[in-house]
């Protein structure tokens, strides 16, 4: 996969759903273009209006905790992020991230090398990111996700195969 | 070397002992997805090009989160939920049927040993049976709804013992929100969470998954209890399968315990805005109260609505006080016994069975400013649908305390 280059949006621990697109907004409609007008709108209400294609966000602990809704990956991929690293991640957001081909990094280190308005430079494939001339690395993505991701997500993925890639090897 | 009950239940599914880590692909004997995650899931589901539901008795759907829909939108995708169920063959639970975490057991869906996959991060309740059950996103939900399996990394396991006797005034959300305050937001993360101890043993169900239920607020994956003759009672005749005694061997591996003396513990609350920011009720006394929550998927049962009607019998409440049952078998029940009359004379608000303020969707939203005392797992900004709204989380027993006297209190302090 080719490296992926943007500007950086610093966000704390804990940022939930909740902050990613409030519950009040998504029992009412699946349109992307509506949901997305309100993406971290709990932790900041400009992002969405500010926000740019390619941008990264940078967070600490637990990123993406509490409900299940794919909405949260979903608003923030619509609207132009192009991945997110944090100190860890919750679960359900984890899971749901690569499913809709949003990639996350789990790299501790480049929070306190990084702030808002910085590029950095993700390679996912070599598990390094480089920021402010310097490298740190992480934990490279599992092969199945990597592919899934590389199929533009699970739906993507399904109706390209057939099949989904966990039900061959481990069958 | 010894199984934990998640490694248990998995080892049975795979034929053999799983390690932590480990990803497995196991099949799938309940899944479901209520109305906020469901229309991605119809979604993803005919954008992956899948024909037909794998097994339309396992595959579920619930309209409980905004129910009855208090919009034209919402309505869109309930309409969306029905026609695609129809079509399919899903089994659907429709509005004023109650909350799918009090549904999926109620109505057989849910056996120990089993695995649960339920698009809502809450499905950890299920564990309360001793099942695998854990939360996951729409377009995993489609995997599963085409394939009827899903792939799962084994978890660790954090074990959670409470031994002894719980003072009266206490109830096991205290002890959940007391283990909560401990272990931290994220400190299980991807953790099955097993609870034991004499004290858990001798918990009834509803108490019981009102812990399992908020496995997810430390990071688990799912949050289990092993099966014993309680499980059984209020299993039989609800499951089409044979009841098993499931339980983590004596020698399991546990990679982090917490010990709760159940004697010390005290009311505890979740404070604004965090679900671990938890302290006792007896520091935070005297905090004015404008409205009351008692209900949802973790105290929404019988047992939390008869101990709010115990408390509130004959008197009025000062706060605004809105109660929902947890299911239209939980209302019925708590009609019978005279409940229902007793919160509604005192002054609640008793609404339709289903998720209700939780969710901050379609009513019950208090204005900026105001102190909400609620039953419910989360108290993240803007959960109850206002960012300025203060949530404090808490028991029935000490919720009901609060609105009789519009202020936060300890419950029956004076034993």
């Amino acid at each position: 996969m080719e490296a992926i280059v943007g500007r950086v949006w610093k966000f704390g621990d804990d940022i939930s759903t909740d902050l990613i697109i409030p519950g009040k907004y998504k029992f009412k409609t699946i349109d992307l273009d509506d949901l997305a007008k309100h993406a971290m709108e709990g932790a900041d209400p400009e992002f969405a209006s500010k926000v740019s294609k390619g941008d990264i966000i940078v967070a600490g602990e637990n990123f993406g905790c509490g409900s299940s809704r794919e909405q949260a990956p979903l608003v923030l991929k619509h609207a132009g992020v192009s991945a997110v690293v944090a100190k860890s991640f919750a679960r359900i957001f984890y899971r749901n991230s690569f499913n809709v081909g949003l990639p996350l990094v789990e790299c501790p280190e480049l929070y306190s090398e990084v702030e808002t308005g910085d590029t950095v430079e993700i390679r996912l494939t070599e598990g390094k990111v480089l920021s402010r001339g310097k490298a740190f690395y992480f934990k490279p993505i599992p092969g199945f996700l990597m592919t899934i991701l590389q199929d533009g997500g699970l739906v993507e993925h399904y109706k390209k195969r057939g099949s989904f890639v966990w039900e061959g090897p481990t069958k | 070397m010894g199984m934990t009950l998640a490694e248990k239940i998995i080892s049975r599914k795979i034929g053999r002992t799983p390690s932590p880590g480990e990803i497995v692909v196991l099949p799938i004997d309940a899944a479901m997805a209520q109305d906020g995650t469901a229309p991605l899931m119809i979604k993803s589901f005919e954008g992956m090009g899948a024909k037909k539901v794998w097994d339309g008795k396992k595959a579920v759907f619930v309209i409980d989160h905004i129910s009855p829909s208090s919009n034209e939108g919402t309505s869109a995708l309930h309409k969306m939920m029905r026609d695609f169920a129809k079509k399919h063959g899903v089994t659907l639970y429709d509005v004023g049927e109650g909350i799918c975490h009090q549904l999926l057991p109620e109505k057989g869906h849910v056996f120990p040993g089993g695995v649960v996959v339920g698009a809502d991060s809450h499905t950890c309740t299920h564990g309360a049976f001793a099942a695998f059950s854990t939360g996951i996103g729409s377009t995993d939900m489609a995997a599963v709804f085409a394939s009827g399996k899903l792939w799962f990394k084994v978890p660790e396991t954090f074990r959670i013992n409470i031994a002894g006797e719980m003072p009266r005034n206490v109830m096991s959300k205290d002890a959940i929100l007391y283990a909560i305050g401990e272990v931290g937001a994220d400190g299980a993360t991807y953790m099955s969470v097993e609870f034991t101890g004499d004290a858990v043993g001798r918990m009834s169900v509803d108490s019981r998954m009102a812990m399992t239920n908020m496995a997810v607020e430390m990071g688990g994956k799912t949050g289990l209890i092993a099966s014993d003759g309680v499980t059984r009672q209020f299993l039989e005749g609800r499951i089409q399968v044979p009841f098993l005694e499931l339980s983590a061997d004596p020698d399991a591996h546990y990679s982090d315990v917490l010990e709760i003396e159940a004697a010390k513990l005290e009311p505890m609350m979740s404070c604004p805005h965090q679900v671990d920011n938890v302290k006792a009720v007896s520091e935070l006394e005297g905090i004015q109260v404008d409205q009351v929550f008692i209900g949802s998927c973790t105290n929404g049962r019988l047992e939390d609505l008869e101990v709010a009607a115990r408390v509130m019998r004959g008197k009025k409440v000062k706060a605004r006080t809105i109660v929902m049952p947890a299911s239209r078998e939980t209302y019925l029940a708590a009609l019978k016994k005279g409940i229902i009359e007793e919160l509604v004379k005192s002054g609640c608000a008793v609404g339709v069975p289903g998720c209700g303020p939780c969710v901050g969707g379609h009513h019950g939203v208090p204005s900026p400013g105001e102190i909400v005392i609620s039953t419910t797992n989360r108290n993240f900004k803007g959960r109850m649908g206002c960012a300025d709204a203060s949530i404090y989380l808490s028991s029935p027993l000490t919720a009901a305390y609060c609105a009789l006297n519009g202020r936060i209190t300890v419950p029956e302090k004076v034993l």
